[in-house]
């Protein structure tokens, strides 16, 4: 099948490839441009390890063809650091507040939880988990990943972040 | 999980979208959201030859007040559902039945009009648009037909779209201000298609059911608009006794398959439930 010319931003870096269309914006990102962050769980629309932020939303990149990527602007978490290198808020908050275990579902929770919280800048404990429903993780319970959430959505609106008691 | 290989194609308008359908013949498949059908063409239970991508169509998006009607483009995602005012002021059971759709990031990409041609009994709007009257526009190489949503889902996958046709946009009388609604689902988790769903649309005049349409989610082949048990509530208070006359006319319409949600028979005894929840919060909320 002839392969199409795509051209699209990944994280502020623009990539010219040529595609198969068949090939899904997962394998583009893994395989072709060494993109690993992005993960692939369950390759069947579920899990949301593979989420990467497509144009401003929250998309499962085992669900799109490169093809459909074609001049979007993509943000994988190789790209939600800061600038300046030091950690984003969400990625300190995961650390801070042991949001990870085995960690394989992490970069699409930060990735969901970037695109959430430009969305909803404070949150309530139920929008996050309702935010972060199309994300599974095995480990944690994600008791810690709300809480991740939470100290992450505190410390990008100035205040400081207050554990609920348990 | 590697699809088949196709061609792909991406109009810009849909004069040449339904040119290029028309042309490609059972070769040619409609790509709205993707999120119905790249998991089957994952599964290699479709092998498209060719994809026709829909989304660099503008006159696809969008909602806009028609007279009494709401006219939402084909390519409406669920996120943009959710997002409308318009929609949310005017006809406010979209909203509620989006945010009971898949997960956020289905709900990104997953569009109305791709959730309603889908012809999967699973997905939620289309029992949503039967129990509001709404007609589909539909573009084909002959031009434009308007088919009602009530006459449009003729089995499993198989609904009134012909080869080359595209769905360009649904119509949907606007209910009268105060009326009451609400879609209640049941499912195993987030994310789930429905064990059984129920849509109501009522008003109320005087404590007394005025008007009242059913739509019935996932328990038969197609979903089902139960005009039988509309019409034994029309008139009531929805007190009881009605209540559960309406509820045994609208499980007996029902056919569900046996399937990891549980038995055919539980199913028909979830629609019932998940009517008598929808009615009650209907009531609830309707004004008159
Ligand atoms: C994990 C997961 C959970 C889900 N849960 C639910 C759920 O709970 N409820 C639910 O309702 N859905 C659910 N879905 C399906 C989702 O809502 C889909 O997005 C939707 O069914 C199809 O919309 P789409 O825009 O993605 O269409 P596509 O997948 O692109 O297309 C679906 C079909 O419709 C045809 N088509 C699409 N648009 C048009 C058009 N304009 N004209 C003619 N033909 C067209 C296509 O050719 C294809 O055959 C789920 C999906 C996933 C992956
Ligand atoms: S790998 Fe994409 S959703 Fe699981
Ligand atoms: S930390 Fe292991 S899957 Fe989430």
């Amino acid at each position: 099948m002839a392969k199409s010319q795509v051209s699209m931003k990944v994280n502020g870096k623009t990539i010219e490839a040529l595609v198969e269309p068949r090939t899904l914006l997962i394998h583009f990102l893994r395989d072709q441009q060494n993109i690993t962050g992005p993960h692939i769980g369950c390759e069947t629309s579920h899990c949301g390890a593979c989420t990467v932020d497509l144009d401003g939303k929250s998309v499962k990149s085992c669900t799109v063809f490169a093809v459909q990527a074609n001049g979007a602007d993509i943000r994988t978490i190789e790209g939600v650091a800061n600038a300046d290198g030091t950690l984003h808020a969400l990625q300190e908050g995961f650390r801070e507040m042991h949001g990870l275990q085995c960690g394989f579902c992490t970069p699409g929770m930060i990735t969901r939880a970037y695109r959430l919280l430009q969305e909803n800048k404070n949150p309530s404990e139920e929008e996050i988990r309702f935010g972060i429903s199309g994300n599974l993780c095995r480990c944690t319970g994600y008791q810690n990943i709300v809480k991740a959430i939470q100290f992450a959505a505190a410390k990008l609106n100035g205040v400081q972040f207050q554990e609920a008691a348990e | 999980m590697i699809p088949g290989a196709f061609a792909y194609h991406r109009p810009t308008s849909v004069k040449d979208a339904v040119g290029l359908l028309a042309k490609l013949g059972d070769e040619g498949r409609a790509l709205a959201g993707g999120h119905s059908l790249i998991p089957m063409m994952k599964l290699r239970l479709a092998t498209p030859a060719n994809l026709v991508d829909l989304a660099g169509i503008a006159e696809l998006k969008g909602a806009r007040a028609d007279g009494n009607d709401i006219v939402i483009g084909a390519m409406m995602t669920q996120h943009e559902l959710i997002g409308s005012d318009l929609l949310t002021s005017k006809i406010p059971i979209l909203r509620e039945t989006s945010l009971q759709i898949a997960d956020p990031q289905v709900r990104y990409l997953g569009t109305l009009g791709g959730n309603v041609a889908n012809g999967d009994p699973g997905n939620d709007m289309p029992a949503v648009m039967m129990c509001l009257g709404a007609t589909y526009h539909v573009m084909g190489a002959k031009g434009e037909r308007r088919i009602a949503a009530r006459e449009f889902y003729q089995g499993a996958y198989f609904t009134a779209l012909e080869t080359g046709d595209v769905l360009t946009a649904i119509r949907i009388p606007v209910p009268p201000a105060g009326h009451g609604y609400a879609y209640e689902k049941l499912k195993r988790k987030i994310g789930d298609y429905a064990t059984a769903a129920a849509a109501v649309i009522l008003t109320m005049t005087g404590g007394k059911v005025g008007t009242c349409s059913i739509g019935l989610t996932n328990v038969a082949e197609t979903p089902l608009w139960a005009q039988d048990a509309a019409k034994i509530l029309v008139g009531s208070a929805l007190d009881a006794a009605t209540v559960k006359k309406a509820v045994a006319a609208a499980e007996a319409i029902t056919a569900p398959a046996a399937d990891a949600r549980g038995p055919a028979q539980y199913r028909t005894k979830m629609a019932g439930v998940m009517l008598a929840r929808a009615l009650a919060r209907a009531k609830a909320r309707a004004r008159g």
